[in-house]
């Protein structure tokens, strides 16, 4: 099947108010951005949608970046045709008989923009549903709740004609709901975190802990890796690679080794409080699932969620770790996430963990550390590094290398 | 071998020297290229970067399919069906099995040297664990119906299918998702790859026992170090060999019409396999590989004839080519054994022309011509 446009209709943001033209502006860039590569496209704006005129493009390779833009509630493929009724009709049959799925009912619901074009919605309706009807057997005519709506739009240059509505990502534009903060591990929840806070409108800048040389660099290039994926949805990624090996190794020596986890998550989260101060984000965002680990038990939470002042974002916390790997799988992450480098909240984990800490103990241990522990935790942040990632650029330094390697492959 | 995937290979061997397993910096370099390679073999390939497993070749490659399927069924009744026409990797190493217990079913073929697909599924009972079918012959090039024998083999989950890819990849179009393979086995060097390279597809869900008992590489799959200077310099002849692919058909096809008609100018010479330069019978044949018999005259003769006029052909295939008994192959095309035993293979690479193919023409008559009067009929 060959369409000329696609036809896209907005969200949630439809909803809203007064904002509702930056909202949509803001979609409508994210969208031309999506398809910079593809310059054949043309962009419509109309009321809470757009059209997409294909010009020649592949239908599927652009429906393929569509559904992964947040803020698009769904999309469909649409065919112009000629203004004449046998073109419509033919045109409307190929949709019907090209659906993946065969309806077993429909409806058709005409539009007529252009009052010149000689046949009314009504008697379209019905000379397009006979016609349908008669070359297709087996299907019946549902006016209710129809499995295919057959649309037709008569405009004064095209009919337009579509059945097909694709379920976009849903959502809200990019960023349209400000900045926060991603506590990033490698693992399969945080990633998807990330994902869900992105669709959700925040921008998104990751924070990554590693304790070199207790973690390996393949545990960086894995959230490197992890990070570029999040990139593909969030257009660019700030990778914060956090340096933990003071901070963990002193907890370690601390003497509450089944303390070590609450111990070292408050001082992750300390961190990250100061690096979306500096950069200007609002929230913390996490993978913590309820009762998963013994840091994401209620009782760790509380102790651990107390050092933050922000909000602690925790879009999985009531989500089961076998729908985790569903939209771990969804998104692309799994793969990477699953392969076996440790990070640095794995290592030096006790046999028995605190799963309910007692605040007074912990509080006390971080006390004993005193001055110290601040002083390290100010020279984490200041030893931060920060990486620009793309979906599939490199970062600065790693580019140069990689040229003399393109002429191996 | 291109001389920029030479290159590759140098530069590799020199600049990642380190052991991809290694866990310092220099070895996960080295085990990113192997990954980089990897997934561009993949892509090439049409499957997914987990689907691909590095081997030494071929030979390897074969084996561990079918070693790996077998060994990996706990059922004491295992039942194995090859074609009368595999490669020794593939029917050696079913006799190997049949030896241990396997039972075997051997496939007859055409005249053309083709497996009929209905006799796979006459074939196919309960206790079958693998059917292993070619893609194309190694001696003739025809090319076998694996479209047609993966749509079959795809009704019974019991079984699965192996297809030896090795003359195939670069010269007859593949489409592993489509095909119903599990297991398609590649070499490096019949695509201008390094010898000691090779890979084996995998379909994602199947598990094999390894060949190798060591350090578990490849997923566990092939223990042993991995060569990475001959897995890049592998991926980079598959995409330019890929790229070609196309256009080296329609070239090759156009130089095996014309040998074709220039052998059946001699009459003492007879094509073995298909023998048709029409358009839609040629498609059953590879582009590359032509085969043909002087009855009554030793192939090394020939052979050496041909040598001394600056032409490089073979016997048989080139592993086997030592021994002087009849091709099996050509035996189990149907073909008397003073024919099986006197073939010469003739085949193309990208660096021959059209020129090439009408010297080729000349000096085979000139050479039948002069061992005319050596025939021996009894052979």
């Amino acid at each position: 099947m060959k369409y000329d446009l696609v036809l896209v209709r907005f969200g949630e943001i439809v909803i809203k108010g007064r904002n509702r033209n930056r909202f949509e502006t803001m979609l409508l860039t994210q969208i031309k951005a999506a398809f910079r590569d593809m310059p054949a496209l043309e962009f419509i704006r109309s009321y809470a949608r757009t059209y997409i005129r294909l010009n020649g493009e592949s239908y599927e390779k652009v429906a393929n970046k569509l559904k992964d833009i947040f803020g698009i509630m769904s999309f469909s493929p649409v065919v112009a045709s000629e203004l004449e009724l046998e073109a419509i009709r033919d045109h409307s049959l190929k949709l019907i008989r090209g659906l993946k799925k065969a309806p077993a009912t429909f409806k058709v619901s005409v539009n007529r923009g252009w009052k010149q074009f000689p046949h009314n919605s009504p008697e379209m309706n019905h000379l397009i549903g006979s016609h349908v009807l008669r070359h297709t057997p087996d299907l019946k005519v549902d006016v209710h709740s129809p499995d295919v709506e057959l649309k037709i739009d008569i405009q004064r240059d095209y009919a337009y004609v579509y059945c097909e509505a694709v379920k976009g990502a849903g959502g809200f534009p990019l960023g349209m709901n400000g900045k926060a903060m991603l506590l990033l591990s490698g693992g399969i929840d945080s990633p998807v975190a990330g994902w869900m806070a992105m669709r959700k409108g925040l921008k998104i800048e990751a924070v990554h802990f590693h304790s070199y040389p207790f973690t390996s660099e393949q545990a960086k290039d894995k959230v490197v890796a992890l990070a570029k994926r999040l990139a593909y949805y969030g257009g660019k990624i700030k990778l914060h690679l956090v340096p933990f090996t003071e901070i963990q190794t002193k907890l370690v020596q601390s003497g509450h080794d089944n303390l070590i986890i609450t111990l070292m998550r408050r001082s992750m989260l300390r961190i990250a409080e100061k690096l979306a101060e500096q950069n200007g984000a609002l929230a913390i965002v996490t993978g913590d699932s309820l009762g998963q680990v013994a840091s994401q038990t209620l009782g760790s939470m509380n102790v651990i969620g107390r050092v933050a002042s922000l909000p602690l974002l925790r879009p999985l916390v009531m989500v089961d770790k076998q729908d985790i790997i569903d939209y771990a799988e969804r998104i692309g992450t799994y793969e990477t996430s699953i392969l076996p480098f440790e990070d640095c909240c794995t290592l030096f984990v006790p046999k028995s963990p605190a799963i309910n800490p007692n605040l007074n103990v912990v509080e006390k241990a971080e006390a004993v550390l005193g001055a110290e522990l601040h002083r390290l935790i100010d020279e984490a942040v200041q030893a931060t590094e920060v990486v620009v990632l793309k979906e599939n650029g490199e970062s600065d330094n790693e580019s140069s290398a990689r040229k003399e390697e393109e002429a191996w492959f | 071998m291109p001389a920029v995937v030479v290159d590759t290979m140098s530069d590799l061997m020199r600049l990642h020297y380190a052991n991809a397993a290694s866990m310092h910096r220099s070895g996960s370099e080295a085990m990113r290229l192997a990954e980089k390679a990897r997934s561009s073999v993949a892509e090439r390939m049409g499957c997914s970067p987990g689907e691909v497993v590095f081997t030494s070749g071929g030979t390897e490659s074969n084996n561990l399919a079918i070693k790996g399927t077998l060994d990996n069924i706990a059922r004491a009744s295992k039942h194995l069906v090859v074609s009368a026409v595999e490669h020794a990797s593939v029917y050696e190493c079913a006799r190997q099995l049949e030896s241990r217990g396997v039972e075997l079913t051997i496939l007859p073929v055409d005249g053309e040297g083709r497996v009929d697909p209905a006799d796979v599924e006459r074939a196919i009972k309960k206790e079958t664990a693998l059917v292993s079918v070619m893609h194309v012959n190694n001696e003739t090039g025809t090319v076998q119906p694996i479209r047609e024998i993966g749509a079959i083999v795809q009704k019974y989950p019991h079984v699965k299918f192996h297809v030896d890819g090795v003359q195939a990849i670069g010269k007859v179009p593949f489409d592993w998702r489509s095909s119903g393979v599990d297991l398609y086995a590649g070499s490096a060097h019949k695509f201008g790859g390094p010898k000691g390279a090779g890979f084996l597809l995998v379909k994602e869900g199947i598990e094999l026992a390894p060949l190798l008992s060591g350090g578990n590489q490849e997923e566990g799959r092939r223990s042993g170090t991995l060569n990475v200077p001959a897995v890049v310099a592998m991926s980079q002849a598959l995409r330019l060999t890929m790229e070609n692919r196309d256009a080296r058909r329609v070239r090759m096809y156009a130089m095996r019409r014309r040998l074709l008609e220039l052998i059946a100018d001699i009459p003492e010479l007879r094509t073995n396999g298909i023998s048709s330069g029409d358009a839609n019978v040629e498609r059953d044949a590879a582009p590359h590989v032509v085969n043909v018999s002087y009855p009554g005259m030793r192939p090394e003769v020939m052979i050496h004839m041909l040598e001394q006029n600056g032409i490089l052909v073979s016997t048989q295939s080139a592993c086997s080519s030592k021994s002087l008994k009849p091709s099996r192959v050509l035996l189990a095309m149907g073909l008397g054994a003073d024919r099986a035993s006197a073939s010469i293979r003739i085949s193309f690479g990208d660096e021959h022309t059209m020129e090439d193919v009408e010297t080729l023409g000349d000096k085979l008559k000139t050479v039948v011509k002069q061992l005319k009067p050596l025939e021996r009929i009894q052979g």
